[in-house]
């Protein structure tokens, strides 16, 4: 009777055990790297915006504090998306000829809202609210990162949930005083001792309560 | 009677009280050849395809109904406060229940040298791994969003979050899955040596190939049989735990939780006690009529059908007196929430279900008692089915009455299955019936080389005998 398989079948036989141990490895590996690659979560991505608006101009280069734009971010769960009118108040006076400012402009005219393209947008399932993080002392840099050397606007954190977790499950190790909210480049001198201290002076809930599901999913 | 009971200390269990495991007359290619020629020689026959055809018309009723249910949502189900737990756990629990008497046949029996298990083992088995694939589907639909189903397992995910080990759910996960892998892997192992059988046996070229990958190149040379043995009573014993553990586990899901009726400890136990006599029941209703169709009648003998009913006689004794601790717990427990349920149970608008329950699960098994009707083949199949009705009813119950009526009587209601949950559940059914046709028609039913080593050992018996005397 002649043979059903010629030899080489039996290497793939022996190949295919452990090939089939290495492939479901390699596949969870593949697909964990991929979640939280910036192919992902967009992380480092410049938005394509109507304007080439440029933070680090503005903030670093000009002086200009978050809330000038941001205003709502102290008392609302939006930090706020300034109106053409807070552009048009230096830029009714300056750089009027720019060719890149030609849709503010038009934005003014025509009186209807420039569209920008939301770069940090979390999911409907996900409540957060900015004013409660500010006045807990959580600084705009550490989520949102040095944006006052963002030429154009990227996200800088995955947003992603385990990365919330990691601060509302260890807040005292990101948190600092209020009044250093709105700095970029700010750096405690010794962030254990700080932290456990401002944990206490702001009164932040226990890491149980900050966990609790409806904290967030509500 | 004394007879046969004096018989079987006498010539240990193999050769018992004169109902033989195996008929006289067989030889080691005439077993081969009657068994292996369902698959390999014998032309489709049209009542095959009449059972195949019911099969896999529920199969797209199955089908169907999913569909409906991804596209509109669990509300097609009769599910709503205060009963959320309607039909998808009920039949999750039946069906899941059912697998066990396989797991039992095959690996409690075969560590304890029971030979009667040898030619009911491979389609039993195969029961529960289709019991097991059925059972699974109910819990994954009943999350709403099947394809979400992996976050159920702990994966390093980008949540952060792992599943809840207090919760018995999540124990159930693992239960299940570990009994759907340990099943299938040990009735693949189980069916190694006779896919060699079949390879060589095969007529087609695309059949030798076939069977041939799955043989694993099997020469039936000494050191593969060595292997084979070791690998499986190593699979027996892994198995053997999965008994009691996965009904137990199931049990824990509801014993865990606080609600009347469902915190009682004799759960786990009672649960598995109900496994194994549904699963009996199921085993009984298949191989009555397999065993006709097919003229397996010299393999699967009176022998074993008196067998598994005195199993399912022992297994109902003991459900039945898990039913009378649920009840008597209500009283003792002096919780007027317990007894407010039990009353509920014997009286409320669910009280036809239970009556149902009692008669099927608890009066209609003890006619076993009778010699008799363990000996007719029709009364033990019409049984069976009562069993399997019974069991049935007795999840309903267990879902349904605990929690229409909970502690507030402001969120009672009742609970009313919808035409979606029937169509699932009939649709499982007819999954069932499908595979179990499937691999009828091209497996082995019976296993073939144990039942040529329990022809040998019959002969040396016989002989052994003859020098005595």
């Amino acid at each position: 009777m002649a043979q059903i398989f010629p030899p080489v079948t039996n290497t793939l036989a022996r190949a295919s055990i452990f090939g089939g141990v290495f492939i479901l490895a390699g596949l969870l590996w593949v697909f964990s790297t991929v979640d939280r690659s910036s192919y992902v979560t967009q992380v480092g991505v410049v938005r394509e915006q109507p304007v080439p608006f440029s933070h680090r101009r503005h903030v670093a280069q000009l002086g200009l504090d978050c809330r000038f734009c941001h205003t709502s971010v102290e008392d609302s769960a939006f930090a706020g998306i300034p109106p053409t009118k807070t552009c048009m108040t230096c830029h009714s006076q300056i750089w009027l000829q720019s060719e890149m400012l030609e849709p503010v402009r038009a934005s003014y005219r025509t009186d209807r809202s420039i569209e920008w393209t939301r770069v940090h947008d979390l999911p409907d399932y996900a409540y957060f609210n900015h004013s409660i993080h500010v006045k807990k002392g959580v600084g705009c840099e550490t989520c949102h990162g040095r944006v006052d050397q963002m030429p154009l606007m990227w996200q800088e954190e995955t947003l992603h949930m385990e990365w919330c977790l990691n601060c509302h499950r260890h807040p005292e190790k990101y948190l600092r005083p209020r009044d250093e909210v709105f700095t970029f480049g700010y750096e405690a001198e010794d962030q254990t001792t700080l932290g456990a201290l401002l944990v206490e002076e702001h009164d932040v809930a226990a890491a149980t309560t900050l966990t609790n599901c409806s904290m967030c999913h509500r | 009677m004394s007879d046969s009971i004096r018989d079987d200390v006498s010539n240990g269990p193999v050769a018992t009280s004169g109902l033989p495991v195996l008929e006289p007359g067989h030889t080691y290619s005439t077993i081969t050849d009657k068994i292996s020629e369902i698959a390999l020689t014998k032309r489709t026959s049209r009542r095959w395809l009449m059972g195949f055809g019911i099969g896999f018309t529920l199969t797209m009723v199955l089908l169907y109904s999913i569909a409906v249910l991804l596209i509109r949502g669990v509300g097609v189900w009769g599910l709503n406060n205060p009963v959320g737990w309607g039909f998808a756990i009920i039949n999750f629990v039946w069906w899941i229940g059912i697998g066990h008497a396989g797991t039992l046949i095959s690996a409690v029996l075969l560590l304890l040298n029971q030979d009667w298990r040898t030619s009911i083992n491979r389609f039993a088995e195969a029961m529960t791994l289709f019991a097991v694939s059925c059972a699974g589907l109910f819990p994954l639909l009943h999350i709403g969003r099947p394809w979400l189903a992996y976050w159920l397992l702990p994966y390093p995910n980008t949540m952060a979050v792992w599943p809840q080990w207090r919760s018995p759910l999540i124990w159930d996960v693992f239960a299940v899955t570990t009994y759907a892998t340990i099943s299938l892997l040990f009735w693949y192992v189980g069916l190694i040596p006779d896919l060699a059988t079949m390879r060589d046996r095969a007529k087609s070229s695309f059949a030798k190939i076939v069977y041939g990958i799955f043989a694993l190149g099997w020469r039936g040379a000494a050191r593969h049989w060595h292997r084979y043995e070791t690998a499986y009573l190593l699979l027996a014993g892994i198995a053997t735990p999965l008994v009691v553990s996965v009904h137990t586990i199931v049990g824990y899901d509801f014993a865990v939780s606080i609600v009347p009726g469902w915190h009682v400890t004799v759960f786990p136990p009672y649960f598995v006690a109900g496994a194994v006599f549904a699963g009996f029941a199921m085993v009984l209703t298949l191989a009555i009529p397999i065993r006709a169709f097919y003229g397996l009648q010299d393999f699967i003998t009176e022998r074993h059908l008196r067998n598994m009913a005195k199993i399912l006689l022992a297994t109902g004794l003991l459900v039945a007196y898990g039913y009378m601790m649920e009840t008597f717990m209500a009283w003792y427990s002096g919780s007027d929430l317990e007894w407010s349920l039990l009353m509920n149970r014997l009286f409320g608008p669910y009280a036809v279900q239970y009556w149902a329950l009692l008669f099927c699960n608890v009066v209609v098994p003890q006619l076993l008692w009778l010699r008799s009707i363990r000996g007719s083949t029709i009364a033990l199949w019409l049984i069976s089915l009562v069993v399997g009705v019974g069991m049935w009813l007795e999840r309903f119950i267990i879902v349904v009455t605990s929690l229409h009526r909970d502690f507030l009587p402001s969120s009672w209601g009742m609970y009313t299955p919808t035409f979606w949950d029937w169509s699932l559940y009939l649709g499982t059914i007819g999954l069932f019936l499908m595979l179990l046709f499937l691999f009828i028609r091209f497996l082995p039913v019976i296993n073939i080389f144990e039942m040529r080593v329990l022809l040998e050992k019959k002969e040396r018996e016989k002989e052994e005998g003859e020098e005595r005397a």
